[in-house]
């Protein structure tokens, strides 16, 4: 993908070589499970989800990856694979793997897939799953395809992972089917949560990796903490407002705000307004941005280009507002209104706050 | 210092089309320019040679006409441009892509010396896969930093750098060794605009062309689509939603128009209005 300009299907011969025998024992799907300062990142969960589905297609186990420093968390984050799905936990408990630094993670990754031989292996392309899943791919030289949205068996058993291309105008499905494992990353809100089972468990498989802090070049020196007061939670916000270059001023984002204040709603926006400095790059929407999946999208002057559109097709109900009858995001939204929404957002936001207001609060509990 | 820096021209895909019938780029026309995440990789590798002295050579790999984007780097700054060109490149995936990279990075070692710090861009905006750079470093055997928002400090003589890595949910303060490979997180750094001088020097420079036998690279299997373990087996356009938006009638007043709008919000999800009512509150 790197080099060809514009992806072409290969021909019928290249697709259809035999698995070398070396790789016909690998077996089962395999999620790497990402936990850091004892709290596992929800794309893990999300992943359990989409690794199910392949793993029952398939007939085989679903297994986690679980890797940290030994103690609480990291066995607190083996339960809650079980619960969201998995049958196995492979177990890597070390101190040298409190903290995430590629040259621990990787050896102890690639010592693990080539001990235990997965044919799938899921991973969650944040800055963590993509630092690691292209040096693990690298050093096992097998395919990886990154950012897929769809995650599929084939009849042949063979993960067909589709991905968007050109900034999304285009969707492929790429296969990697002479080697193995099948590597794969999948952006946080992009598969949906799997429901949470309490009572499940499953097997745990103890691994040592072989790993020493003195061969371990990179020393970390200090971790500093986002401030939660600049921390958005907007990928897993229910009700998310966003603003685009509709709204024509910095001052009138502020009617996104605020309709988002009265909904205890977060804000975002299209990356124009990012590139205005209207907002932070944080709060920008998209394919280059965050990808929601709120209870409800309410969009505001927003055109709904395809970049935008892709970070935004898992919320639940999509409600456009904007001047344009023809603007492209009425194509996929729920339910649209065509108006100013310069005008319409302070109505709406005080309609929002009488209509949610305590009282009714107590109108509906009672 | 000897720095090496990773570029890739790609087509600025604001202004790419897709042909609604073929479903096949539409490229002609289509201006290129250097992947503009590579740009504060290059801006961080020029900054490091003002400071400690030294060149910056930029690398990359694609066709002939991929020679623009080496001699815009030049204007910028950079000291020596090589591209990479050769037909068995065709095709190449992000693991052949690296195969191909690493070899010339270690035939310009032989040729110019041992390098540094090798960049890379935190991705591309076509390939978009943020894999190349781990993959160069894993084939060179050299330390890897992505995302790395700032470099606090580099000593050449200790052959030690100190830099700040964007993970999830804070910073890490990391500390290691020369030789490895970064990139930069978009926005690290101010891009420059180059001198007159360097625009002149751009003009006037000869771009270093290396086919695979230039680059020493002998094992053409590793190479463009025979080296890819990824084949692209479909392509296809986002099916469109066949049901448009249900659109809602504007009122007289605005106030009116909010209130159908929530009574349509609400008549198609019931436990919405449960859900937000104790959102509203601070639940
Ligand atoms: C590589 C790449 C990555 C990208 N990534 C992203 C991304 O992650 N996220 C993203 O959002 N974009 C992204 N984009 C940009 C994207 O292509 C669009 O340009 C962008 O989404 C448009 O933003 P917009 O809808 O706010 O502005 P416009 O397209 O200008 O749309 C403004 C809309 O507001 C409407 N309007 C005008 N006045 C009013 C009014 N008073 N009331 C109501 N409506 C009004 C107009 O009818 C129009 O539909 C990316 C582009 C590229 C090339
Ligand atoms: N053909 C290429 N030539 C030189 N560098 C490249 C090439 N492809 C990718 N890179 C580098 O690798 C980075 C990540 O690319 P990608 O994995 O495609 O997202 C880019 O920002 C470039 O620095």
């Amino acid at each position: 993908m790197s080099e060809a300009p514009a992806p072409q299907p290969a021909s019928r011969a290249a697709a259809k070589k035999e698995l070398p025998e070396h790789f016909r024992g690998y077996k089962h799907v395999w999620v790497f499970i990402e936990q850091e300062r004892g709290e596992v990142h929800p794309v893990s969960w999300e992943l359990l989800g989409a690794g199910r589905k392949l793993a029952d297609k398939l007939g085989v186990q679903l297994c986690g990856a679980v890797f940290g420093a030994p103690g609480e968390a990291t066995r607190a984050a083996v339960a809650e694979a079980f619960r969201h799905g998995a049958d196995v936990a492979y177990l890597v408990e070390d101190p040298i793997l409190a903290d995430y630094r590629n040259e621990s993670y990787s050896k102890a990754l690639t010592q693990l897939v080539n001990a235990h031989k997965p044919e799938i292996l899921l991973l969650g392309a944040t800055t963590l799953g993509r630092d690691l899943a292209g040096s693990v791919a690298t050093t096992l030289l097998t395919g990886l395809t990154a950012d897929c949205t769809e995650l599929a068996v084939d009849a042949d058993g063979s993960l067909a992972a589709t991905r968007p291309t050109f900034g999304g105008s285009l969707l492929c499905t790429i296969y990697t089917l002479n080697y193995r494992p099948q590597m794969a990353t999948v952006r946080p809100r992009q598969m949906p949560m799997p429901p949470r089972d309490a009572a499940r468990v499953g097997q745990v498989i103890p691994f040592k990796a072989d790993l020493n802090e003195d061969e371990i070049i990179t020393k970390i020196l200090k971790f500093i903490p986002d401030r939660d007061s600049t921390k958005s939670n907007l990928a897993f916000a229910d009700v998310v407002v966003a603003g685009g270059l509709g709204l024509q001023s910095a001052e009138n984002f502020q009617l996104v705000r605020n309709l988002a204040s009265v909904l205890g709603a977060e804000f975002g926006g299209s990356r124009p307004l990012v590139q205005k400095g209207w907002i932070g790059s944080d709060r920008q929407i998209g394919q280059t941005g965050k990808t929601i999946r709120p209870k409800l999208y309410i969009a505001a002057g927003i055109s709904g280009a395809i970049q935008h559109r892709v970070g935004v097709e898992g919320a639940d109900m999509i409600l456009a507002i904007n001047t344009d009858k023809n603007a492209p995001i009425f194509d996929f939204a729920h339910l649209g209104v065509v108006t100013d929404a310069i005008r319409l957002l302070p109505a709406l936001t005080e309609a929002f706050r009488k209509r949610l207001s305590p009282h009714n609060r107590d109108r509906l509990a009672g | 210092m000897k720095i090496l820096v990773c570029i890739k021209q790609v087509p600025d895909s604001a202004q790419i089309r897709v042909h609604p019938v073929t479903n096949t780029i539409m490229r002609q026309g289509v201006p290129t320019i250097i992947n503009p995440y590579d740009l504060f990789s290059l801006e961080e590798a020029l900054k490091i040679r003002d400071k400690f002295g030294g060149e910056v050579t930029v690398l990359t790999m694609g066709p002939p006409m991929a020679s623009e984007a080496l001699r815009k780097a030049l204007a910028i700054g950079a000291d020596r441009a090589i591209l990479l060109t050769d037909r068995s490149f065709a095709g190449s995936d992000t693991l052949a892509t690296t195969y191909a990279l690493s070899q010339a990075i270690r035939k310009i070692e032989k040729v110019y010396g041992d390098q540094d710090i090798v960049f890379a861009g935190k991705q591309t905006i076509d390939g978009d896969t943020a894999q190349v750079g781990p993959g160069v470093a894993k084939r060179l055997n050299i330390l890897q930093l992505t995302y790395v928002s700032k470099i606090e400090s580099c000593d050449p003589e200790k052959r030690e750098i100190i830099l700040e890595r964007r993970a999830e949910g804070g910073v890490q303060v990391l500390k290691t060794k020369l030789p490895c490979l970064i990139t930069m997180l978009e926005g690290s750094n101010e891009v420059r605009r180059g001198t007159i001088d360097d625009s002149l020097r751009a003009a006037r420079a000869q771009i270093v062309t290396w086919s695979a036998k230039d680059a020493e690279i002998a094992d053409l299997t590793k190479c463009g689509l025979k080296g890819s373990p990824t084949i692209v087996k479909k392509v296809f356009a986002p099916t469109p939603r066949t049901d448009r938006a249900k659109l809602i009638e504007p009122g007289k007043t605005a106030g009116d128009t909010a209130e159908a709008m929530i009574g349509a919000i609400f008549a198609r999800s019931a436990s919405l209005e449960e859900d937000m009512t104790k959102l509203a509150s601070g639940f």
